[in-house]
């Protein structure tokens, strides 16, 4: 009598069905991307060597290596980190810990969607009219720095919200209770419970400027330099702007080359949101609470 | 330090009251005083450097609204449907696997779209469909939709996820099946969230700057096929604010096309903005 009636076995079918389709729409965007990243790697690969890490574009930028591009970004990424990082911190502890519900923290929450949400060519409009010209740091490694950082403020902020977020409230009112103010509490309780949260989100800021091109086109990345920056007033290469360089502006380059550089670029960001998503895997398993 | 922290917390609002006073402090001036705004939106004359200069952009928003178009036409129903798959359907492993993999994905660098969109998609379009040219609105169209697909999917996902499981228990407790719950119960539940994760994706689509410009073949043009190739503003921009003299009228014309750009964005996150207060009222 309970047994299952016809109903329920279209009504499985259905459901299948819908499963099925699901699941082949999520394959869909996935593998297309898989397929490709295939080939990056199929003709890229053969180019990388030591050597192209470690040497300099020779030859019109057809031949030789991207050693000034990469320590170029390592600068950029630096420079960058040591604006933003602090700031952003600084705004999520705000948020996290302090902000009462009103207009101000609502305009907070609506400016940092905002700055996440401006096209980065906006921010580049913005890096040369704020750094490169008003407070005259010229095309520099320390305007695209800035520009970037202004750029992925948001998403420091938001990752470090969230780890301060997820220590428990009771941690707090037991460290208040024993009599410490807020800043103590947050100083000693919160900040050493999400200290390796808000390394995951650093992670992904590095990331994410690493990548980044149309901010830093017109503020500090050169197309070509044959040395390296020594001061933070200097321009440099980059790879990303390396990256749209040799594969669009430089004629009769060799095909591998700007594979090489894609995939480099591809191996180091993928390589970075995979520390950073590892970390917050294992910070998630490890938490006692 | 609460006033130092607080320092942090609005430097976010000076950042963008920032960008866009200096942003219009180039621009606003020349959009105001010499440029004709019959001609700016209605002109597909973007010929800054002749030596009667016009700057007719409807040739330009035309390109970024059929490459944006095309992209959602094609991202917005797979990343809903990878959405509800991932939050309803997949279980365990699998659902941890498909995350990490969605995030990843939305990791790759704009410029390394725009290079996959040149040197890979560019062959595959001319030999699939026989075209002369195979950097157009198709293929611009199809490396954007892969590129707002993951970050589009992760916020629908979180949406799904934020209806409570009570709901779907109580469904499910009636007799619901699994789609019944998804299509009756979870979809309207979260349709604000829906709606903002696919605005995050337009506005995404619309700034989209390195990926389009490599893509897109970059020639001022009003599209009337996937075929033709076209110029998205932010490419405009992109391609032209390296050759121009500082305070030329083409320089303010491109600072003039940044403020069109930051002000349809920011009216796009305002009422995304808008939509997820309202769910959370609901």
């Amino acid at each position: 009598m309970f047994g299952p009636i016809a109903k329920d076995f279209k009504n499985q079918r259905i459901e299948l069905g819908f499963k099925v389709l699901f699941g082949a729409m999520t394959c869909l965007l996935i593998v297309p991307v898989i397929i490709v990243l295939a080939m990056l790697i199929d003709r890229g690969g053969p180019a990388l060597s030591w050597e192209f890490f470690t040497a300099s574009p020779t030859n019109g930028m057809t031949a030789g290596g991207i050693f000034p591009a990469l320590i170029g970004t390592l600068w950029l990424v630096l420079v960058a980190l040591i604006a933003s990082v602090p700031l952003g911190v600084a705004a999520a502890i705000y948020l996290s810990e302090y902000a009462p519900d009103n207009l101000l923290t609502r305009l907070i929450n609506l400016a940092i969607i905002n700055l996440a949400g401006v096209p980065s060519i906006v921010h580049a409009l913005f890096g040369l009219g704020a750094f490169v010209l008003f407070f005259e740091f010229g095309t520099s490694i320390l305007a695209a720095s800035l520009t970037l950082a202004v750029m992925t403020l948001p998403v420091v902020i938001v990752s470090t919200r969230e780890s301060l977020q997820a220590v428990p409230h009771s941690f707090r009112e037991a460290c208040w209770n024993m009599g410490a103010t807020r800043w103590q509490t947050i100083r000693r309780v919160v900040l050493p419970n999400s200290i390796s949260g808000i390394l995951t989100g650093v992670i992904l800021e590095v990331s994410r400027t690493v990548g980044e091109t149309a901010p830093i086109m017109f503020t500090g990345a050169a197309f070509f330099l044959p040395f390296l920056p020594e001061s933070v007033y200097d321009q440099t290469m980059a790879m990303s702007l390396h990256l749209f360089v040799v594969s669009t502006q430089v004629p009769n380059v060799p095909e591998h080359l700007p594979y090489g550089v894609a995939l480099s670029l591809i191996l180091m960001v993928l390589v970075l949101n995979s520390v950073s998503i590892a970390l917050r895997t294992y910070l998630r398993g490890r938490k006692k609470w | 330090m609460r006033v130092l922290v607080l320092v942090g917390g609005v430097s976010a609002i000076v950042f963008v009251i920032a960008i866009f006073v200096f942003v219009a402090s180039q621009g606003l001036g020349f959009a105001l005083g010499e440029l004709s705004w019959v001609e700016f939106f209605t002109s597909i004359a973007w010929r800054p450097t002749s030596d009667s200069p016009t700057y007719g952009s409807l040739a330009l928003i035309a390109g970024t609204v059929s490459v944006t178009g095309l992209a959602m036409l094609l991202s917005v129903p797979f990343s809903l449907g990878a959405a509800i798959y991932i939050a309803e359907f997949a279980t365990g492993r699998v659902r941890e696997g498909l995350k990490i993999l969605v995030e990843l994905l939305a990791a790759i660098p704009s410029v390394v779209w725009g290079f996959i969109g040149l040197s890979i998609m560019n062959p595959f379009i001319i030999e699939t469909f026989n075209v002369p040219v195979g950097l157009n609105v198709l293929n611009a169209g199809i490396i954007l939709a892969l590129m707002a697909a993951p970050i589009m999917t992760t916020i629908a996902e979180d949406a799904l996820k934020a209806v409570p499981d009570g709901y779907r228990e109580a469904a499910e407790a009636m007799g619901a099946t699994r789609w019944q719950v998804v299509w009756r119960v979870v979809l309207p539940s979260a349709k604000h969230g829906l709606v903002a994760a696919i605005l995050l994706g337009v506005g995404r689509g619309f700034g989209e700057t390195m990926a389009v410009l490599m893509a897109s073949g970059h020639s001022v043009n009003l599209p009337t096929s996937p075929f033709d190739s076209v110029r998205a503003l932010t490419a405009t921009i992109a391609a032209e604010l390296g050759e121009t003299a500082n305070g030329s009228d083409h320089y303010k014309a491109l600072f003039t096309l940044g403020i069109l750009l930051f002000t349809v964005t920011f009216v796009i996150n305002l009422i995304a903005d808008v939509v997820v207060r309202r769910g959370e009222k609901d």
